[in-house]
């Protein structure tokens, strides 16, 4: 811990020595080789027809196809209970005042609907091309097994202390359900092994990335008057997330996370909208949604490279095996955690299938109509550019909304890897607040540096979780499907019965 | 239908003038009654990680001084009356579980209070004495 509080003080004597100006590029340069050598390892590429996959996307690919046969399709044939859950025809009135279906997932969805679903898709549709959409959202579709997988697993080995509280997520299940399964040890390595990736992963992926953007953003909109400013703007949204996560002011925390779900409504409003104005471009954007995806014109790797961008932007925006989602979903109190698992599989159905797919046919459609519409533009201001061809003024919103998004899933993520910490260090307070301090100086960071190295350490981190996330649910995916098989049979034979 | 009247407190003045009024029909006809108290709350809500962790300590807390604050010392004060009673706190839209608890409880009666709520505010929020009137499966007594 004394190390953390070391790096704490440099980085905050570094930024009061150094010249204003200066700063930004101080810290890129020092961040960026850290970052390409970080990638390196994670993303460790396999050459495959001349395209290169990353080994830790095949394994999250492999593993989201596995767990949609093994359980039988369930992200089709759980579809219609998953609503049903959420509507609350099953929720009984005696248990009512605990935490809902609904607000599990409402919560879950913020943590997950963030700037990737605005920026990420603009990455993907940059690289891998108008094709990549196609894998985006087959990825999504896939991922909706490993979220009904994980999320389960959160429910059912949580852990539960004595006032009350609830702690749950991959860690916990990851260290019991081993040593259900006879394998104590590597059970408690392998919740550990989890529990510091989420810690050092949140910095990243729920952090820097999402308060890089929002800022990118902010400058987009005040005309370049931000620059070299990063390191205010992000003094200044570390200061809001610090007011929140360690002042406990929750009123900032709850109106955000009042705020959000319909600055989601909004944007998607307004994003079929742009759609529909360019409706001439609709079958030719659909067209080289399709053709991208089989032939990748242009991209490099071809076909290949578009899918590989696709499933990669897929996995970071709704997050289907990093287990983070689990975490938020386990504090759900029910007797069948299977519910909770069927309920997730909105989760990247709304995050990946809808709100990505609109943002990707916004761009699709301008790219047709006006082919060179965003200059060298990436990331959220290349989504900014395109609805700015319809609505001059919508980049403000857009900020407004991509700011917001990204402040809940920064107060989100906070939390997920709290989780880890306390899983490694106990729940004491006083650990948790160092905790918490560090993450408020990565919020600033992430505003400073570029969105190059910031994508490769965030994706990276995030990544590296999935390793021991997805090992555990091949082990216990037994467990999930016995438990599956029993509640919709006890549903058939009306055992379980609906209340409305 | 049994002869149970449901009375619907809320901690407040107009809660126990229904009570009293539900007492005097009780002892006229010989009910027994079922205190009730609702806590406002809807599963449709949005809240943080950190409120959905402590959601059940706070359940839980929250009907305990439903009981102990408004139900048990309205119990313990008709103890010398000679009246069956049995008291129920559930969560839940106030108006909806109130009619949902009526039809568990299999009551003949609601007795609720009214807030007198100004013309401007039940326009805009609604007024839940209104709407248990319209819904209730069973005669109501709205207790002024």
């Amino acid at each position: 811990m004394k190390r953390f509080l070391t790096m704490l003080a440099l980085l905050a004597g570094s930024i009061s020595s150094a010249q204003a100006a200066g700063i930004d590029e101080t810290i890129n340069a020092a961040t960026a080789p850290i970052a390409s050598f970080i990638g390196d390892i994670v993303f460790f590429k396999i050459p495959v027809f001349g395209a290169q996959l990353p080994v830790v996307v095949l394994w999250l690919v492999v593993g989201a196809v596995f767990f949609t046969f093994y359980m039988g399709f369930i992200n089709l044939r759980g579809f219609k209970h998953a609503i049903e859950l959420v509507r609350g025809d099953y929720a009984d009135p005696n248990s009512h005042g605990e935490v809902s279906h609904f607000q599990a997932l409402a919560t879950a969805v913020s943590g997950t609907v963030g700037i990737g679903n605005i920026g990420g898709v603009a990455v993907a549709v940059t690289v891998g091309g108008p094709g990549a959409t196609f894998w985006l959202i087959l990825a999504g579709f896939l991922g909706m097994s490993t979220k009904f997988v994980e999320c389960t697993l959160g429910v059912k080995y949580r852990n539960e202390f004595e006032d009350g509280h609830v702690s749950g997520g991959p860690m916990y299940y990851l260290r019991q359900g081993f040593k259900d399964r006879g394998m104590e040890g590597f059970g408690k390595f392998m919740g550990t092994f989890y529990a510091i990736g989420i810690f050092i992963g949140a910095l990243g992926i729920g952090n820097m990335f999402q308060s890089n953007q929002a800022y990118v953003q902010l400058n987009h909109v005040s005309g370049g008057a931000l620059d070299g400013l990063g390191w205010l703007v992000g003094l200044i949204l570390a200061a809001v997330v610090f007011s929140v996560i360690i002042g406990g002011i929750k009123s900032i925390a709850r109106v955000t996370e009042k705020i959000v779900p319909f600055m989601a409504i909004f944007y998607c409003l307004f994003a079929i909208i742009v759609i529909l104005m360019n409706a001439g471009s609709i079958p030719q954007a659909i067209a080289n949604i399709f053709s991208g995806a089989f032939t990748g014109e242009g991209v490099a790797g071809g076909a290949l490279g578009a899918m590989i961008i696709g499933f990669q932007r897929a996995v970071f925006s709704n997050e289907a095996g990093i287990g983070s989602a689990s975490i938020a979903h386990s504090a759900v109190r029910t007797d069948e955690p299977i519910t909770e698992g069927i309920v997730s599989l909105l989760e990247p159905f709304i995050d990946t299938i809808v709100i990505c797919t609109i943002t990707a046919l916004v761009i699709g459609t301008a790219q047709v109509a006006a082919p060179d519409f965003a200059g060298d533009k990436i990331g959220v201001a290349m989504t900014s550019a395109a609805f700015e061809r319809e609505f001059s003024w919508f980049p403000i919103p857009l900020a407004i909304a991509a700011l917001l998004f990204a402040f809940s899933t920064m107060i989100s993520w906070s939390y997920y890897g709290l989780k880890g910490w306390t899983y490694m260090f106990g729940e004491g307070e006083r650990g948790q607040t160092i905790y918490k301090l560090l993450f408020c100086a990565f919020v600033a960071l992430g505003c400073v540096v570029q969105l190059g190295p910031i994508l490769d350490i965030s994706d990276a981190l995030v990544f590296l979780i999935c390793v021991p996330n997805i090992l555990g649910l091949y082990f216990l995916a037994p467990i999930v499907k016995r438990e599956m098989n029993s509640y919709f049979a006890r549903i058939e034979s009306g055992e379980i019965k609906k209340f409305k | 239908m049994s002869n149970k009247l449901l009375v619907a407190l809320d901690g407040s003045d107009c809660g126990k003038r229904a009570l009293e009024a539900a007492v005097v029909q009780a002892k006229l006809t010989k009910a027994s009654l079922v205190l009730t108290y609702v806590i406002d709350w809807t599963p449709y809500s949005f809240h943080t990680p950190q409120e959905l962790e402590e959601r059940h300590q706070r359940r839980e807390a929250e009907i305990e001084r439903a009981n102990d604050s408004v139900l048990a010392p309205e119990v313990a004060a008709l103890a010398n009356e000679g009246l069956q009673v049995e008291t129920v706190v559930r969560h839940g839209k106030i108006a909806e579980t109130l009619v949902e608890l009526a039809k568990e409880y299999d009551v003949s009666q609601i007795y609720a209070g009214r807030r007198g709520e100004s013309r401007v505010r039940a326009m805009i929020f609604g007024s839940v004495t209104a709407a248990l009137v319209q819904t209730a499966e069973v005669p109501v007594t709205v207790v002024p």
